[in-house]
């Protein structure tokens, strides 16, 4: 997502981190480069103008100058700004409550068309039912053909309870009344899903205004796309004046754009960027770290998000079970294949390497496509074989091998290969393990 | 373009009887009065109003109090293009003819005149064809990121080919996206174009061949096969993307006849990218760049015809169903400015 971004930053660095001792002369052009790595990367201009002036009064001073790792401050510098223009911590949703006594509260969906907005209010939809919430969404969206069916599809795909909206229904009518149903079916948090309009658009921004003065949300959250221009500034800001919003998701931040826009926006309307849409699938919905983001842009990488999302999708008794496990060298086929399962179970491999720190800079590894297909393979030959045979793979012989194949619609060659790997990642693990293992990031991959 | 004009109110009054759709209605109210390439026209330089902005009252600001060009302007003039998304290196290539032009420019006007002619001569360089349609069926597909507008797009190309009395085919291979499909039906009906659809969740390219063989059965001059949004960096869905176009081919040899490539006017230099990999996949052939009203940009426009030699064919400046048309870089530039 940040990875072009990341990958300016690295080569800008490198340059500066080739000189012994920094002189103005190279902070200078360093920063010049940062600043058209931010302009391309579609960082408003003013922002920029900002960040880059403010690293260099930090850097031009003694800061730098004295310091024995010159380069490193100033990308120390850099990150801290950075850290500083994205704001400190995670924002969640308000869900504190409506203007309207203890009815369900709602929280409001508002952006440019094809932002976003309807797939987001499913994603939603399924983070809130984890948090034990009863969501309940509510198709606002009377203009753009079939969008309402589209959001009903959604509820039924998820089995959350949708709005019978229709598109005769006015929409401060139709989130007026879904209050009122959705306390009936049981349901405690509105979404409302609204058109895709213009910031530019009078009549509709007013027509949210009045939707926002009927229901008065809890939560009001901009969708806008992460691709965005120049223009994101202009876009976040018109809402935010109409409307005082309450957050923003960024969607589509799984493609290749420099995220530029969750700069800009962030530092001109100062609203938390609350979530980010990583995928097409529903679950595909992240918290946004805000430190974590900048520390990525500069290379560092994300350790923190994989542990999260390591931990929530791991079983915490089995993670510490097979640290026992690695620490003893007793790693067994079975836990292989628990592995295997688990990571899958944490969405596309291709997501979680990406966010591994170091593997932004290798080249090999960037281009690196992980088959899915194959783990499957995996998978079922591990599964073919007897439980003895998970324990201790030295006794799986020629005869057992045959057997393996023909129980996993594979080939001996393919059973040979996975035996083999398996040796090697558990000498691996035996060296790791002389060299001290620590921390869950390491035992996470052990192949 | 009167023709045309003539040619697609007559629709409108047609369907005014037929469809009580009401989101049609909102469009009916809107629609402009009887000059409409001039309306057309107006709005595009009314949605270009901001970039306009930048580029005359900035630029008229660099020379107060000045009379010569000078470093600090040219760096305050790159700043300026810059914020219309016209990207860093169209810039870089932008400023390097100006400055070489520079010791003759000494007020805004010579300057704005010479941004003008340099801007035309990037936009030019794909001189604009008039559509020739030889073969039938024609086949277009459609693709592009997630909500581009290429679903609104479909519809408003099948309303102009059947106000041409051209027989028209949807094909509705985007079966991923939740009502994808009745979006489209709800288009194609209101265009008056058939559509071919299968279950939400069928494989794309068994649409698109269902699609192409209804259109030999059925002698259609137009099919439009609607894919699913998709990023371009995701290999696994621009593989589905070649298989489709495969599949086309090998039912109808020489199509698909154009790849047409839709991308978001409020997308910053991603675009490039988009453009890129969507091309690198498929051979893209035309471009459509809509939402080109509101406060975009713009400058994507610039940048696309700088950096790629594909056609940009359509620009879409709203929701009205006559607001998509030809790209013409002359009246492009004109309200640019």
């Amino acid at each position: 997502m940040f990875d072009s971004l990341t990958d300016k930053f690295d080569s800008i660095f490198k340059k500066l981190k080739g000189h012994g001792k920094l002189s103005e002369k190279n902070v200078e052009e360093g920063l010049k480069e940062v600043r058209m790595a931010l302009l391309e990367a579609d960082v408003h201009y003013k922002v920029v103008k900002k960040f880059v002036g403010d690293v260099k009064k930090r850097s031009l001073g003694q800061e730098v100058m004295t310091s024995l790792t010159p380069g490193q401050q100033v990308v120390k510098i850099v990150n801290d700004e950075l850290a500083q223009l994205m704001g400190s911590s995670h924002e969640d949703l308000n869900l504190s409550g409506s203007g309207l006594g203890s009815g369900p509260v709602s929280i409001m969906l508002v952006g440019l068309q094809g932002s976003g907005k309807t797939t987001t209010a499913g994603k939603l939809a399924v983070l809130l039912r984890k948090k034990g919430k009863k969501p309940y969404l509510v198709p606002a969206d009377i203009y753009r053909p079939a969008a309402i069916d589209q959001l009903k599809k959604l509820g039924k795909q998820l089995d959350v309870p949708v709005f019978p909206s229709s598109a005769e229904m006015n929409p401060v009518q139709i989130c007026q009344e879904a209050g009122a149903a959705a306390h009936q079916q049981g349901c405690d948090t509105l979404l409302l899903d609204t058109a895709g309009r213009l910031h530019v658009d009078e009549e509709l921004m007013v027509e949210l205004c009045r939707i926002k003065d009927a229901v008065r949300p809890s939560d009001i959250l901009l969708v806008a796309d992460a691709m965005t221009g120049q223009d994101a500034v202009t876009i976040a800001k018109s809402f935010d004046d109409a409307l005082d919003i309450g957050g923003i998701v960024l969607t589509k931040m799984d493609g290749d754009a420099r995220g530029g826009a969750a700069i800009s926006i962030k530092s001109i309307t100062n609203k938390p960027i609350k979530f980010i849409g990583v995928g097409e699938k529903l679950s595909d919905l992240e918290p946004f770290h805000p430190g974590r983001m900048s520390s990525r842009i500069l290379g560092m990488g994300d350790v923190l998000t994989i542990i999260e999302k390591a931990q929530s999708m791991f079983d915490k008794k089995k993670t510490a079970e097979l640290e026992r496990k690695l620490r003893k060298s007793q790693f067994t086929l079975d836990d292989f294949r628990d592995q295997m399962v688990q990571i899958r179970k944490m969405g596309s491999l291709d997501s979680i390497i990406s966010m591994i720190p170091g593997i932004g800079k290798s080249k090999q590894l960037k281009n690196l496509k992980v088959d899915e297909s194959e783990l499957a393979r995996t998978e079922a030959i591990i599964s073919s074989m007897t439980p003895q045979e998970r324990r201790q793979h030295t006794i799986i012989n020629g005869n057992r091998r045959k057997r393996i194949a023909k129980g996993s619609g594979t080939s001996v060659q393919d059973v040979n290969r996975l035996v083999k790997n398996y040796t090697q990642a558990v000498k691996m693990l035996k060296k790791l393990n002389k060299g001290g293992m620590r921390g869950i990031g390491r035992g996470m991959m052990p192949f | 373009m009167i023709w045309n004009f003539i040619m697609e109110f007559n629709w409108f009054k047609k369907k005014k009887d037929k469809n009580e759709d009401k989101p049609l209605e909102r469009e009916i109210s809107e629609l402009p009065d009887s000059d409409q390439p001039a309306g057309f026209f107006n709005r595009l330089k009314k949605g270009l109003s901001r970039t306009r902005e930048i580029l005359s009252t900035d630029v008229n600001e660099l020379f107060e109090g000045k009379r010569k060009m000078d470093d600090d302007m040219l760096e305050e003039l790159e700043e300026i293009l810059i914020t219309s998304d016209i990207g860093v290196q169209t810039t870089m290539d932008l400023m390097q003819k100006i400055s070489e032009k520079s010791s003759s420019i000494s007020n805004a006007d010579q300057l704005k005149g010479a941004l003008k002619e340099e801007i035309r001569s990037f936009l030019n360089v794909q001189a604009l064809t008039a559509e020739e349609i030889t073969t039938k069926p024609y086949v277009i597909v459609a693709i592009g990121v997630n909500g581009v507008g290429k679903t609104t797009t479909i519809g408003k190309l099948a309303a102009r080919y059947t106000a041409k009395g051209k027989k028209v085919l949807i094909v509705a291979a985007d079966t991923f996206r939740a009502a994808a499909v009745e979006q489209l039906a709800i288009w194609a009906d209101r265009a008056g174009a058939e559509i071919v659809r299968h279950k939400d969740g069928a494989d794309p390219a068994s649409v698109a061949y269902d699609g192409i063989e209804a259109a030999l059965a059925r002698d259609v001059d137009i099919v439009l096969v609607d894919t699913a949004g998709r990023l371009h960096t995701k290999v696994n869905l621009m593989e589905e993307l070649k298989k489709i176009k495969r599949t086309i081919s090998k039912k109808l040899y020489a199509a698909p006849h154009e790849i047409l490539l839709t991308l978001d006017a409020t997308t910053g230099q991603n675009a490039l990218s988009q453009v890129k990999l969507f091309h690198e996949a498929l051979g893209v052939t035309g471009i459509a760049i809509t939402k080109l009203d509101g406060t975009a940009k713009g400058g994507i426009v610039i940048s696309i015809c700088n950096n790629f030699k594909i056609p940009l064919k359509y620009i879409g400046i709203g929701e009205n169903i006559d607001d998509l048309q030809d790209f013409d870089p002359v009246q492009f530039t004109d309200a640019l400015f």
